[in-house]
């Protein structure tokens, strides 16, 4: 039931997706396990239909993808990293609620 | 009848918040819950949950969470994210202030804002939290397959989730303070039967330690020796405070630890302020007890609006 707005993105993806995209990205490291990923999976699929076009709202399986989350040093999830421009504006790690992820989103959108 | 926003407002969405919810909104009152984050709270990082009646197969922390919002919606229960900063309690009038200025009011207030893990207070806890220093085995537990890791505690929370930990890691070193733990026995009784689980008594962590990632702890024992172990995480699982940061404590009163004391119907010492859940000073602190008080709480609140009338 992933929102159509949300992207899946892979370790081969991510670099053109993201690091290299005109627009910023908020990328959601997750996996199935997670009990607090799961909670905050229908906060990033309201984001990703009112954000749409401003930013990319994306996903990562960290246990399909290992390589980004280790060049980030990932060791909790969920985390969430918002990118622009192939830096890395903001992060935040936890079941944070919505208004925390719309102020971190409009600091680029 | 005071001009107020709401008739109850519930601040904080865990078990027992989730419940009073379901209660109120059952009953029809004008409520309003509000949650900072997801609701869920602390359960939602629980792996298993074994001992709440009804799910005789059991359930994750996570499941249960969504059953209960799930059955709270089939109610109606109006929900509101938000980080409030401010409380202010009256006899006639509970107010609260949101981080946007926003203010909402009504006449009765049940809180439900939980606790959340105790921490260390050591040298290089905070600035290798989320990459190797953890507060939830949970979440965190699968970055560590087939790595040496260490727990830090004595109780239930710290045993259970040792044992858990051995799913994923190839040695799990239990370290407390004391010589013995204080976890219930069938827990203890499953960690030392676990080969993967070793203790190291009557010592403390004093520092926490790599570049990037956790690398290494400090330890000291209860003679002063110290030593360093190599490990690429560390679980930090004794105990929790209480999330009263926002409350008006002197008014409400607390007991020595900051938790909020409440009569059996769990009233505060503010008339028609009730509080419950793990914020309740108590000694028993589980998902059944804080659905319970969370019950407890919204037929209180419902007699006080009744008075009112």
């Amino acid at each position: 039931m992933a929102g159509e707005n949300v992207k899946h993105l892979t370790d081969a993806e991510f670099e053109e997706y993201v690091l290299k995209a005109d627009v910023p990205s908020l990328v959601d490291f997750w996996a199935p396990w997670c009990g607090p990923c799961k909670a905050i999976g229908p906060v990033i699929e309201e984001l990703a239909e009112e954000y749409a076009g401003k930013v990319q709202i994306t996903k990562m399986n960290v246990d399909d993808n290992p390589t980004t989350p280790g060049k980030y040093s990932i060791r909790a999830i969920p985390t969430l990293i918002l990118f622009k421009g192939g830096e890395i504006v903001d992060q935040v790690t936890g079941a944070v609620g919505k208004t925390q992820l719309v102020a971190m989103l409009n600091k680029v959108a | 009848m005071a001009n107020t926003d709401y008739q109850l407002i519930i601040l904080g969405g865990g078990p027992a918040g989730l419940t009073a919810g379901l209660y109120a909104a059952r009953d029809q009152l004008n409520v309003l819950l509000v949650e900072k984050g997801v609701v869920g709270g602390q359960v939602l990082v629980t792996d298993w949950i074994d001992n709440y009646p009804g799910f005789p197969d059991g359930l994750s922390g996570s499941d249960l969470v969504e059953k209960m919002a799930a059955q709270v919606a089939r109610f109606g229960l109006k929900t509101r994210n938000g980080n409030v900063v401010k409380v202010e309690l009256s006899e006639a009038t509970k107010k609260l202030t949101l981080e946007s200025g926003e203010e909402l009011t009504s006449q009765a207030l049940i809180i439900c804002t939980g606790a959340r893990p105790n921490k260390l207070g050591i040298p290089g806890e905070e600035k290798l939290t989320g990459k190797g220093v953890s507060y939830c085995a949970t979440c965190d537990g699968p970055f560590f397959r087939d790595q040496e890791i260490l727990v830090v505690g004595g109780g239930d929370t710290a045993v259970q989730e040792a044992d858990f930990l051995t799913k994923f890691a190839s040695k799990v070193t239990i370290i407390h303070r004391r010589d013995t733990l204080r976890a219930t026995k069938v827990l203890q009784e499953k960690a030392f039967a676990n080969e993967r689980i070793a203790f190291i008594w009557n010592s403390n962590v004093i520092a926490v330690e790599g570049e990037k990632e956790v690398e290494r702890v400090r330890l000291r024992n209860n003679n002063d020796k110290e030593k360093e172990i190599a490990v690429s995480g560390i679980f930090i699982l004794i105990g929790t405070i209480p999330n009263n940061e926002i409350l008006p404590l002197d008014q409400l009163g607390t007991d020595k630890h900051g938790f909020i004391k409440t009569d059996q119907e769990m009233r505060t010492k503010i008339p028609g302020v009730m509080a419950a859940g793990d914020i309740r000073s108590k000694t028993v602190r589980q998902v059944i007890n804080g659905a319970g008080e969370g019950a407890v709480a919204a037929i209180a609140a419902e007699h006080y609006l009744s008075e009112l009338d």
